[in-house]
C-alpha cells in the first residue's frame, strides 16, 4: 500500500486558455503510456462509467483519429479527435472536440516522466481555442446548476 | 490584461502575495496599512495588488472614514475556485479509475512486449 498522495493538481493560466494537469501514478512508465494507446484499456478508465463508454475508433498513432461515445440519462455525447503525435515511451499530442459543440476544439499535450521506483509522472495540459471554449472546457459534463451560477459570477464581478 | 471576468480572476489569483492577501482577508477586514505591514515590499506595492485585486471584483474597499478597509467579496472568490476544483475532481476520478486498471496490470503479469497500438473498427 502507498503512503504518496496520488491527488490531481490543476491550474488555469492567467494568460492564455489553458488548464493544466499533474497526476503521478504508482506504476511505471510504459503502462501508463498503453493505458492511454490501448483501446480495450481505454475504454475502462476514460469515461465516467465504462458500461456507458463507448469506443468507435481508437488509432493512437502519428496521423491517427479518435471518436467515444459516453451516455448519460438516455442521451449520447460523442468526442473526437486526432493524434498529432504519438511518440513512445512519454508524449502524446491530440486534439480534442465535444460533437455538440465543433466548432471548439482543444490542443492538448500530454506527457510522461519516469520518477524511478515504478513511478511515473502525467503533466496534461489543455489549450483551448478562446476563454469561452476554456470556460465551457472546465464546465464540460457538469450539471445546468453551474452554468447558472457563471452567469451569476457575471453578475456578481457588475455590481 | 485579459477581458473575461474569470480569467480576471485567476489572473488576480495567479500571484502568491495575492493569494496571501485574499487568505488574511478570509479572516476579515485589513486596511492598506495592515496588509503591507508583513511585506517586504513598499506599500505602494500592495497598494498595485489590492487594485489587481479590486478589478477583478474579488476585493472591495469599504468607506470608513479615511481607513477604507479591504473586504473580501468571498461568493467571487467561491465561485472562480469551485470551477475549477470541479474540473479536478472530475479528472482525480478519472485517474483513480486509471489507478484500477494499472493495478489489474500488474495482477495479469504482463508480458514484455509492450502493447501495439491498434483500431477498433
Amino acid at each position: 500500500m502507498t503512503t504518496h498522495a496520488l491527488q490531481t493538481e490543476i491550474t488555469a493560466d492567467a494568460k492564455v486558455p489553458l488548464v493544466r494537469i499533474v497526476r503521478e501514478f504508482d506504476a511505471p512508465r510504459h503502462k501508463v503510456f498503453r493505458a492511454h494507446t490501448d483501446p480495450e484499456l481505454v475504454v475502462r478508465w476514460l469515461g465516467p462509467r465504462r458500461l456507458e463508454m463507448r469506443i468507435e475508433t481508437w488509432d493512437c498513432r502519428t496521423g491517427g483519429s479518435y471518436r467515444y461515445l459516453h451516455g448519460s440519462d438516455g442521451v449520447e455525447h460523442a468526442f473526437r479527435g486526432c493524434f498529432h503525435e504519438v511518440r513512445e515511451p512519454d508524449l502524446i499530442v491530440q486534439t480534442f472536440t465535444y460533437e455538440g459543440f465543433p466548432d471548439g476544439v482543444a490542443l492538448e499535450r500530454l506527457t510522461l516522466e519516469d520518477l524511478g521506483n515504478g513511478r511515473t509522472r502525467l503533466v496534461a495540459t489543455s489549450l483551448v481555442d478562446s476563454f469561452e471554449g476554456r470556460d465551457a472546457f472546465l464546465a464540460s459534463g457538469v450539471e445546468v446548476g453551474v452554468r447558472e451560477g457563471y452567469e451569476r459570477l457575471d453578475e456578481l464581478l457588475a455590481e | 490584461m485579459a477581458a473575461d471576468p474569470l480569467s480576471r480572476v485567476f489572473a488576480a489569483l495567479a500571484d502568491p502575495t495575492r493569494r496571501d492577501i485574499v487568505a488574511r482577508l478570509s479572516e476579515g477586514d485589513a486596511t492598506l496599512t495592515e496588509l503591507a505591514e508583513p511585506y517586504d515590499v513598499s506599500v505602494q506595492a500592495i497598494s498595485k495588488h489590492l487594485q489587481v485585486l479590486q478589478d477583478a471584483g474579488l476585493v472591495s474597499r469599504t468607506r470608513e472614514a479615511q481607513r477604507r478597509p479591504a473586504h473580501l467579496e468571498a461568493k467571487v472568490f467561491d465561485m472562480a475556485t469551485r470551477w475549477l476544483e470541479r474540473y479536478r475532481l472530475r479528472a482525480e476520478e478519472r485517474y483513480q479509475r486509471l489507478d484500477d486498471v494499472l493495478r489489474d496490470l500488474s495482477d495479469e503479469g504482463e508480458d514484455a512486449s509492450s502493447a501495439r497500438p491498434s483500431t477498433t473498427k
